[in-house]
């Protein structure tokens, strides 16, 4: 356990760190959802309409742009030998990798939902309701995107052929995800079911996140 | 349980064949190395003394042969027992000297010794809390020997160890191996230059 504390501990430290990815995220996120009311224009009924999916596309997009030096950085310079040859599983140690990330980079997507949804005019509830949906599905786009990571140290090739691959896979998290948050602004849909599929998923990714990656990566080490 | 060994520790490699990206490196090599002993391994470029150490730490697989290790701890695999210093140094130049070795001595666990005390050792005491990203590259192979100190394991797959290091370096790292051959353990280096100790020859490749 203080192993994988420690590996915690670290990712974050690095995160956080001036040249870490975790302020990027956020920034891009903020970037993205302030132009989007000048490109849509002053139409207010609109933009709270389009708020939940455009706050849903944000976040998915700042997580993609920080997830692919997941494993890249540690590949570079060595650590993922040693982390390999250690006696803390491969797959523990992946999924406490992707784990730092989404407390650095996945977590203050959520924490800055609120003031990122005055933008977009949208209420108290729908506000709530988006943010609950990103605290909800983040960790899958974290932990499905950290399979892209890892095989773009196998394949040795970073940037775009991850978005490539992580892309379809994050799809049925944005529709469930801007579905529940629509159900709950909207109706007529209940926000249970769409909320439910959505943190059923965030589960099955959390499962089969790290067993992926951990695969990957013994193949990809030479 | 774990830490230096109860008694002596053999490593054999039987008819060991490597082969990356479908060109054999080396075929059918056999090599041995006991406790107090230090192996330095030998070959020209490209003759596959690093893919060696990396079949030894498991880092990569065997096209054929076997590795075995007798003695040492029953519970671990040969890569849990060993410290693998490559080309690369494993830091990370975000965080202090001292934050960089301590990750590793919490990570990988086992029986350890005192953090400051290492780095006193190998002379970055002074440096202890510069971020890694300002140390030279001498400076750099010096805190990866740290981490060798800090984490006891009995066997040491050592590349190129004493690149980069000054006179004095090279010195003080002689002394740390001769330690750590009295202590029982094994080291098995890849190098070109002198390793400083006694060490048996194993060649590989060459045009033999």
């Amino acid at each position: 356990m203080t192993a994988l504390a420690a590996l915690i501990r670290r990712d974050i430290r690095i995160a956080l760190r001036v040249g870490g990815g975790a302020l990027i995220g956020v920034l891009f996120f903020l970037t993205v959802v302030v132009l989007m009311p000048f490109a849509v224009g002053p139409d207010l009924a609109l933009l709270s309409r389009l708020g939940p999916a455009i706050l849903w596309l944000g976040a998915l997009l700042a997580s993609l742009l920080t997830l692919d030096r997941l494993f890249m950085a540690d590949h570079e310079d060595g650590s993922l030998d040693l982390i390999a040859m250690s006696r803390t599983p491969l797959e523990l140690a992946c999924a406490a990798k992707a784990l730092a990330h989404w407390l650095a980079a996945g977590l203050p997507l959520v924490v800055a939902t609120p003031v990122l949804g005055l933008l977009l005019n949208l209420d108290m509830v729908a506000t709530g309701a988006v943010a609950l949906t990103l605290l909800a599905g983040t960790p899958a786009l974290t932990f499905t995107g950290m399979i892209g990571a890892a095989l773009a140290v196998t394949l040795h090739r970073g940037g775009l052929l991850m978005a490539v691959l992580v892309l379809p896979l994050s799809i049925p998290v944005l529709i469930f995800g801007v579905a529940a948050s629509q159900a709950a602004i909207a109706g007529p849909l209940s926000f249970g079911a769409p909320f439910s599929i959505l943190c059923a998923l965030s589960l099955v990714s959390l499962v089969i996140g790290p067993f992926a990656a951990a695969a990957s990566l013994k193949h990809g080490l030479d | 349980m774990n830490g230096l060994v109860q008694g002596q520790m053999q490593l054999t490699g039987r008819g060991v064949t490597c082969v990356r990206g479908g060109r054999e490196v080396f075929s059918r090599l056999d090599f041995q190395a006991a406790s107090g002993e230090a192996v330095a391994v030998v070959g020209r470029n490209g003759s596959g003394k690093t893919s060696l150490l990396r079949l030894l730490a498991g880092l990569l697989i065997p096209a054929g042969g076997t590795i075995v290790l007798d003695g040492g701890d029953a519970d671990m695999t040969l890569p849990e027992q060993c410290h693998y210093l490559g080309h690369r140094d494993a830091l990370k130049p975000a965080l202090s000297v001292v934050e960089n070795l301590s990750f590793w001595a919490d990570f990988l666990g086992g029986e350890r010794c005192d953090a400051a005390a290492s780095l006193t050792t190998v002379g970055l005491d002074h440096a202890a809390l510069l971020p890694a990203a300002f140390l030279s590259a001498g400076q750099r192979r010096r805190l990866s020997l740290a981490r060798l100190l800090t984490v006891r394991r009995p066997v040491w797959l050592l590349d190129e160890p004493t690149n980069a290091l000054d006179a004095a370096g090279q010195e003080m790292f002689g002394g740390l191996m001769r330690a750590h051959l009295a202590r029982g353990g094994m080291i098995i280096a890849a190098t070109h230059a002198p390793l400083g100790i006694d060490a048996r020859e194993l060649r590989i490749g060459g045009g033999v």
